[in-house]
């Protein structure tokens, strides 16, 4: 039976595509009607045309569990895409850019003056607690002042429809692959969508990227010479760093692939010879980067990077310590951040958060802790997390343990009802709560790329969008209505 | 270009065509035991000597029939030249490289491996055999045909061809080491129709019979094919030209000196052979000696490259 929008059923939450059973979005009627136009034939056609595609492209990601070890899987798509109007997309870009700024002003003043710190903006403590902050970074500056070059920040939606950030990524963030991926994927099975939308693309980013990264070289050359430094097949993001490898053009490395000379510059081994490296684009943890300086058991590093780096012979993206501001605590003073630094209000809301350093705050964190989301400071992925409304009483009472031990730790943030989008469910589809992840790039300019990658939890009632935990993703489509 | 990047190139070509060759050696001897009579045992033995060792086969299996042959080189779990593993490792090397090789080919090579992954045991039955041999082998052509037409003809490609090539070399001095080991009674008049039929399926395995053909139109004689397989410049699989195309990809690379030296010192041992002459042992150490040359040509290329 095809699809019927009267029976779609938004609920109490913000849905993307639909106002209300029946009533499609002005900028989704288009995609809603072609939808429901399909038949149930016609439906699994597509999705085992997706699932073809996917398999066939090789696009996969590894997991890790107990009884099979590290596999690779397919990627989970949802052949339902996400729409965003451009004229409300062109306002959150405008907010990531001023974020991002923002914070890599942040992150060059702790590793210098600390005039933040100075001004009583931003508590010291919280500087000394940080397991992000590498004292070895102290005293440098990089290229332009940036540290952060690849940010990715998660978007989400309220039931009120407002924007919000809900962390920012400074480390390594990934996804952006499947961002390209999807859409690829969308092109060879909803030709017929595409000539009916204005879809801004999304292409563009390996040479954006590509831009970015030879802006930081250190030798003034045409070509300066850019490797993605990867740990390796068995990581779960290799299939992204091969791929953004390969649409750049440049060389996709491994730790023993390089070698640090005693001039202090980075060389890898070709047919050639030694030849030198201009910039790194490294996909390896601060903490396995260099065992001379960090992690002395690392076989994924290259022993001598950080000297390389400091004597500034290479540029590595992100810079090491730049996860300094990727911190869930810090992320609650990235207001006052913008404002600090910027004289700006901030364009993009931040989810208020309590921060459990704070004694009063972690009372009311404490006794609140059934209705908040509780995360640790310093996990990505999703782990260490307690979803307050969906935990059990045991599981509220390990965490109050928990944030009793070490409240530098842990914020709590209130439980926002998640945006929805139509997802695919056998032969129909239902509201599935998702987030966005948009990728910023900073050098001498700042670009965000056109929406990002839009993850869906695809079970019922889940928030949890991790790939590693069930997720899944849906192409994310940024439309121009104008003229329409 | 890394050195690890041109190591993992070298391979997937090996791998591919080993995947291809494999696959053409089933098929011609399925077909070639149809032919003989039931007096003549050939069995399937030789196809473990020619792709792999018995060793590793009978630690797996008890007797060489049809059915355990095949699987040994279908998917043998302990070989890795059966052509699931072979296309495996390929898959495995394309992936550690996924930003050398055009995308098309990296999509043609998963579809590849998750084919052979998922059909093999159809060539474990007669009539869909020769339906999943083929499948490889276009594939592999295809792939081979894909990187010619879209990769760029530097460095690495001329890694992958000199991979290639030294694998068909391989196989081809397997291929004659084996059969003419075990197929050949000189003298024998009542089986020389035989013999023919045997001559032609060691052409037939390396795709040589047609070609063979037009070159000599001659009746299929064992000095003749020996001639062919090893001396014929123009036949892509013969000897001399696979080592040929090694050479002047190695030309390409930097310090190729030592390596091309190594590749003359074999093309030198192949012009001095006198095919009238190369009968039972004096065949087995000239191939042997070939094979020894070949594989040092291959260590000369990793001590300079890899």
């Amino acid at each position: 039976m095809p699809i019927n929008w009267n029976k779609y059923d938004t609920g109490p939450f913000h849905d993307e595509l639909v106002k209300s059973p029946g009533k499609p979005r002005a900028y989704a009627k288009g995609l809603c009607e072609f939808i429901q136009n399909l038949s149930d034939v016609e439906l699994q056609e597509y999705k085992a045309g997706a699932d073809s595609a996917i398999k066939v492209m090789g696009i996969t990601f590894r997991v890790y569990n107990d009884e099979e070890g590290s596999i690779d899987r397919a990627w989970p798509f949802d052949i339902v895409p996400r729409l965003i109007e451009l004229k409300e997309w062109q306002q959150i870009e405008k907010g990531l850019k001023q974020r991002v700024k923002a914070l890599n002003l942040f992150i060059n003043d702790l590793y210098n003056e600390q005039n933040i710190i100075k001004d009583g903006i931003f508590p010291k403590e919280l500087l000394t607690h940080s397991k992000n902050f590498l004292p070895q970074c102290k005293g440098v500056t990089p290229p332009m002042g940036i540290w952060a070059h690849i940010c990715g920040s998660d978007l989400v939606r309220d039931q009120h429809g407002t924007v919000y950030v809900l962390e920012d990524n400074l480390r390594v963030p990934s996804g952006v692959s499947y961002m390209l991926e999807n859409r690829q994927v969308m092109k060879r099975v909803f030709p017929e969508m595409f000539r009916q939308y204005d879809i801004l693309p999304v292409d563009n980013y390996p040479s954006d990227l590509y831009d970015m990264l030879a802006a930081l070289s250190p030798r003034e050359i045409p070509e300066p010479e850019i490797v993605v430094l990867t740990p390796g097949i068995y990581n779960s993001a290799y299939f992204e760093h091969a791929y953004l490898a390969q649409q750049m053009g440049a060389e996709l490395v491994v730790g023993d692939d390089l070698v640090v000379e005693d001039d202090n510059c980075v060389y890898m081994r070709t047919i050639n010879g030694l030849s030198r490296v201009d910039v790194i684009y490294r996909r390896i943890d601060d903490d396995f980067i260099d065992p001379e300086v960090f992690n002395p058991e690392s076989t994924l590093g290259v022993p001598g990077l950080m000297r390389a780096w400091k004597a500034g012979n290479v540029a590595l993206a992100n810079a090491p310590g730049s996860g300094v501001a990727d911190d869930k605590v810090v992320y609650s003073y990235v207001p006052q951040i913008i404002e600090y630094y910027l004289k700006e209000e901030p364009l993009l809301s931040n989810v208020p958060t309590y921060r459990c350093v704070n004694p009063d705050e972690k009372e009311y964190v404490l006794a609140n802790i059934e209705k908040m989301v509780v995360k640790p400071a310093n996990e990505s992925g999703g782990y260490g997390m307690l979803i307050g409304p969906h935990a059990s009483t045991k599981e509220h009472d390990e965490f109050r343990q928990l944030i009793k031990d070490d409240p530098r730790n842990y914020v709590a943030q209130p439980m926002l009802l998640l945006s929805t989008a139509p997802t695919m469910v056998g032969n129909t589809v239902e509201g599935r709560h998702l987030d966005l992840r948009p990728f910023i790039l900073s050098s001498q300019d700042v670009c965000v790329t056109m929406g990002g990658l839009t993850r869906v939890a695809m079970t019922k009632g889940s928030t949890v969008v991790n790939s590693s935990q069930g997720g899944g993703s849906k192409d994310t489509w940024i439309v121009d209505m104008e003229g329409n | 270009m890394l050195s690890r990047v041109a190591n993992n190139l070298c391979w997937l070509g090996r791998y591919l065509e080993r995947a291809e060759n494999t696959a053409r050696l089933i098929n011609v001897n399925s077909n070639l035991l149809l032919d003989l009579p039931k007096s003549i045992v050939l069995g399937w033995e030789p196809l473990v000597d020619i792709v792999s060792d018995r060793t590793a086969f009978y630690t797996a299996y008890d007797v060489a029939d049809e059915q355990s042959v095949l699987s040994f080189l279908l998917f043998g779990p302990n070989d890795p030249s059966s052509i699931v593993s072979s296309l495996e490792f390929a898959r495995e090397n394309a992936r550690t490289i996924r930003e050398i090789i055009p995308r098309e080919v990296w999509e043609q090579i998963n579809e590849l491996y998750i084919y052979g992954h998922e059909n093999y045991s159809k060539a474990l039955i007669r009539r869909s055999r020769y339906e999943f041999l083929t499948e490889v082998i276009e594939s592999v052509q295809k792939i081979t045909g894909i990187l010619a037409g879209t990769m760029t003809h530097d460095e690495g490609y001329h890694f992958l061809k000199i991979g290639r090539n030294l694998e068909r070399a391989d196989m081809t001095t397997r291929i004659i080491d084996v059969r003419s080991a075990s197929l050949l009674q000189e003298t024998e008049t009542e089986q020389s129709a035989f013999e023919n039929l045997q001559w032609m399926s060691v052409l037939k395995s390396l795709t040589a019979y047609q070609m063979y053909r037009r070159e000599m139109r001659l009746r299929i004689r064992r000095p003749d094919v020996l001639k062919f397989l090893l001396l014929e410049e123009r036949f892509p699989r013969s000897l001399l030209h696979t080592l040929q195309e090694v050479d002047k990809c190695v030309q390409t690379l930097p310090h190729f000196d030592a390596t091309k030296s190594e590749i003359e010192q074999v093309e030198k041992l192949l012009m001095s052979a006198n095919p009238q002459s190369l009968i039972q042992d004096k065949l087995h150490q000239f191939i042997d000696d070939v094979q020894l040359g070949i594989n040092q040509v291959f260590v000369k290329l990793e001590e300079t490259y890899f």
